[in-house]
């Protein structure tokens, strides 16, 4: 590829032709201020649309400023990005789009976590002129089940766009309406519930304002942790212990699952356990069913569907039963993870501990938003008793514990409590991508073969590609694996399954990039997409760390089953561990 | 945008799936899709965009932005003589919000509305490239130009005889 060079603040550079302006300081190491542009390099994500003028630069010989973020490099290029007249351009461009915005910054969700705040930091705004004439906008506040849209705090980056329709294809969110009127939002400006949205939650883990927030529970976690009638139980998902210490101030990656529990229990929880032992319970249930699926397929039953596709991912599940309502006989009927947990803590637990069900808080701690939504899903309750009352993000968790005056780095390391704390190393990668099908093969093919797996690491399953595919051998039957993270990635496998095109056996889909890791519900990366491969790589630390690395081999799992199951698949199983799902292309629209 | 619930009959449906396969499907025929269909209907209501979104696999979002951005889709049926008035440049400092307020009060409408006996419509539109007129002022394909405050009463009355 031909190189260009050029200088940037009086220093040469040479770079590929078609590079940035923005992309070639960074090579010189200048940070060229943005706000709407995002670049999520290992996710081939890129949010151009050179709207806020932030990234503005001089460019010796042309007339106006250039948007460094769009324009490209030529040779022989003088650029300056830090010129009087670029630093009075980009303090008016803040000043602009600070004259409309809500200032109540003191209490707004992203305080403290906030891009145009750091912004105006940065760029070291004292006071916004005009503010007496100033327009404010006045959109409605827009409460959904996972997330909150607070529109009058866009500033038309449209982030939030990209991700909704170029990564996750989910179509819920666009630009609408012109000029000063101009926000993102739904089809007919209706609420988030009645659009496409899967509650994936990418759409706030991009978001560089206070625009979309999630629906926080904390403060009904406090009423139940101070309420001596409840007995609190909480769960935590495999992917909070890889990123909760970011809020914390540690490096990406760091492990932080001792000091987790401690500040679970010194916040006042009565049981803290862990989803990574519903995880392997779901391995359980979801490998016998691809066992029989496949052995009925091998059996020449040609009724059988197959791919089996998993299902623990709410996000995805709310993906299909829109997009795909017609297949809805394909994905395994596992609950999730969450799910599981929450309907075994409120029957063989609570009988266990003597405690009513209606007399026990679930909370779980989830990297998630559409977690929010799932457990509020009617059939994941009994007698309108819910099985996880309030699911909160890791986000929610940190808040929590700096609230009670508790430094994570400084706390002791613990231990879960048992039995439903006790998990598998196959438990803990559920949070990366190819991790459940990874849990799976494991299981599953001691099961098929009869035979002691000898290496339990299956590298071929990692990874962050988009789209992966691999081939497992169990002992002679060659068994075919996809994998796909993101909503984009899974409808592209999805639309070769309904076309009858797919080779796979087994199919796992994560909604978010990376799977969980990269959950909606996870510190926020800011851009930087290498956190997700960090957080990746503690993930499968913590498996190596193990000392059981296969579901099947929980001790607990196995007591679980021989006192209150019985087998998996069982019509116990069925009841508690099952469900089913709904075609929801119709239902939205409809108000 | 404010819009009107209708229910589309059967013929009609099949009308805009033939008005989407008149432009292949193609997402990039989605502006020239919207002016048939308003064309046909005479305006572009969420249950029309709805099944344009479904016909050529664009999300519906996206089709109520396109018909957001531009002035010249609407979501309620137009008036019988559709009056629109041009903020463009030119007109916008030789007096059109003055006419335009004129408008709105001798009407008793706000723009994007329809009189309560569908005679009239208000809308604003950008440069109707005749800035030599400004202000200019268009009634269903009658043009006027210079228009002043004054006029507007006179404007209207040519359409209730």
């Amino acid at each position: 590829m031909d190189r260009v060079k050029l200088t940037i603040d009086g220093r040469a550079v040479e770079v590929p032709a078609g590079t940035t302006i923005y992309k070639a300081a960074k090579e010189l190491g200048i940070d060229i201020p943005i706000l709407c542009y995002m670049d999520l390099k290992d996710l081939n994500i890129e949010n151009k649309p050179g709207g806020c003028r932030i990234c503005v630069v001089e460019v010796e010989g042309r007339g106006n400023l250039a948007s460094s973020c769009s324009t490209n490099v030529a040779a022989g290029m003088v650029v300056k990005t830090n010129s009087m007249r670029v630093i009075n351009a980009r303090r008016t461009v803040m000043e602009l789009i600070l004259s409309d915005h809500p200032k109540d910054c003191l209490s707004c969700a992203k305080s403290g976590n906030c891009d145009l705040q750091d912004m105006a930091v940065k760029l070291g705004i004292r006071e916004i002129p005009g503010q007496e004439y100033a327009e404010m906008s006045t959109y409605r506040l827009d409460t959904s089940p996972s997330i909150i849209r607070e529109l009058d705090k866009c500033i038309m980056c449209r982030r939030c766009e990209t991700m909704c329709n170029d990564f996750q294809t989910v179509g819920a969110l666009h630009a609408v309406n012109r000029g000063f009127e101009s926000v993102v939002a739904p089809a007919f400006e209706m609420n988030l519930e009645h659009s496409p949205c899967t509650y994936c939650g990418q759409c706030v883990a991009v978001c560089p304002t206070g625009a979309l927030t999630e629906v926080d529970h904390t403060s009904k976690v406090i009423s139940a942790l101070n309420d001596p009638t409840k007995t609190v139980v909480v769960q935590t998902a495999p992917a909070v212990r890889a990123a909760l210490g970011e809020e914390f101030g540690m490096e990406p990656g760091t492990r932080v699952t001792g000091q987790m529990v401690s500040a679970l229990r010194q916040l006042g929880f009565d049981y803290v356990f862990d989803t990574d032992f519903a995880a392997d319970l779901t391995i359980m249930e979801e490998g016998t069913e691809l066992l029989g699926r496949l052995t009925r397929f091998m059996e020449g039953d040609e009724e059988v569907k197959l791919p089996i596709l998993t299902s623990c991912c709410p996000g995805w599940v709310n993906f299909f039963e829109y997009n795909y309502p017609e297949m809805k006989e394909i994905p395994s009927t596992a609950r999730s993870p969450q799910q599981m947990f929450g309907s075994i803590a409120k029957s063989y637990f609570a009988e266990m501990i003597e405690v009513d069900r209606k007399d026990m808080v679930v909370i779980s701690i989830m990297p998630c938003l559409a977690k929010k939504y799932e457990c509020q899903r009617e059939e994941f309750s009994v007698d309108g008793n819910p099985d996880v009352d309030y699911s909160i993000t890791t986000r929610e968790l940190a808040h929590l514990i700096k609230q009670a005056n508790l430094d994570l780095a400084k706390l002791d390391s613990d231990d879960f409590d048992a039995p439903l704390g006790e998990s598998s190393g196959a438990g803990v990668i559920f949070a990366a991508t190819g991790g459940v099908i990874e849990a799976a093969t494991r299981t599953a093919y001691e099961i098929y073969t009869g035979k002691v797996l000898e290496k339990v690491d299956f590298e071929q399953l990692r990874g962050m590609e988009g789209i992966r595919s691999a081939k497992v051998d169990f002992d002679g039957q060659e068994i075919n694996i996809g994998i796909a993270h993101g909503l984009g990635n899974a409808r592209k496998l999805l639309d070769d399954v309904k076309a009858g095109k797919s080779q796979y056996h087994a199919i796992e889909i994560m909604a978010c990039p990376g799977g969980c890791i990269g959950g909606g519900g996870q510190p926020l990366h800011h851009g930087d997409a290498s956190i997700l491969k960090a957080r990746a790589r503690a993930i499968y630390a913590e498996d190596r760390d193990k000392p059981i690395r296969k579901s099947h081999e929980n001790p607990y799992i196995k007591k679980l089953y021989e006192e209150f199951l019985g087998e998996p698949m069982s019509e116990k199983a069925h009841e508690l561990l099952h469900t089913h799902y709904f075609d929801k292309r119709k239902k939205i629209f409809q108000v | 945008m404010s819009s009107v619930k209708i229910e589309l009959r059967q013929d009609q449906i099949e009308k805009i799936d033939s008005i989407c396969e008149s432009f292949g499907n193609q997402e990039g025929e989605l502006i020239n899709v919207l002016h048939k269909s308003q064309e046909t209907f005479g305006y572009l209501p969420a249950e029309v965009q709805e099944v344009i979104s479904e016909k050529m696999e664009i999300p519906a979002a996206k089709v109520y932005g396109v018909v957001t951005f531009y002035s010249f889709f609407s979501m309620i049926p137009k008036g019988e003589f559709p009056v629109s008035i041009c903020t463009g440049t030119a007109c916008y400092v030789r007096g059109a919000e003055t006419v335009l307020n004129e408008f709105k009060k001798q009407l008793e409408i706000e723009v994007g509305e329809t009189s309560t006996d569908g005679k009239f419509s208000l809308s604003c539109l950008r440069c109707v490239g005749a800035c030599g007129l400004a202000p200019v002022v268009t009634v269903g394909d009658k043009t006027y130009g210079r228009v002043a405050p004054d006029d507007v009463k006179e404007i209207i009355s040519e359409y209730l005889k």
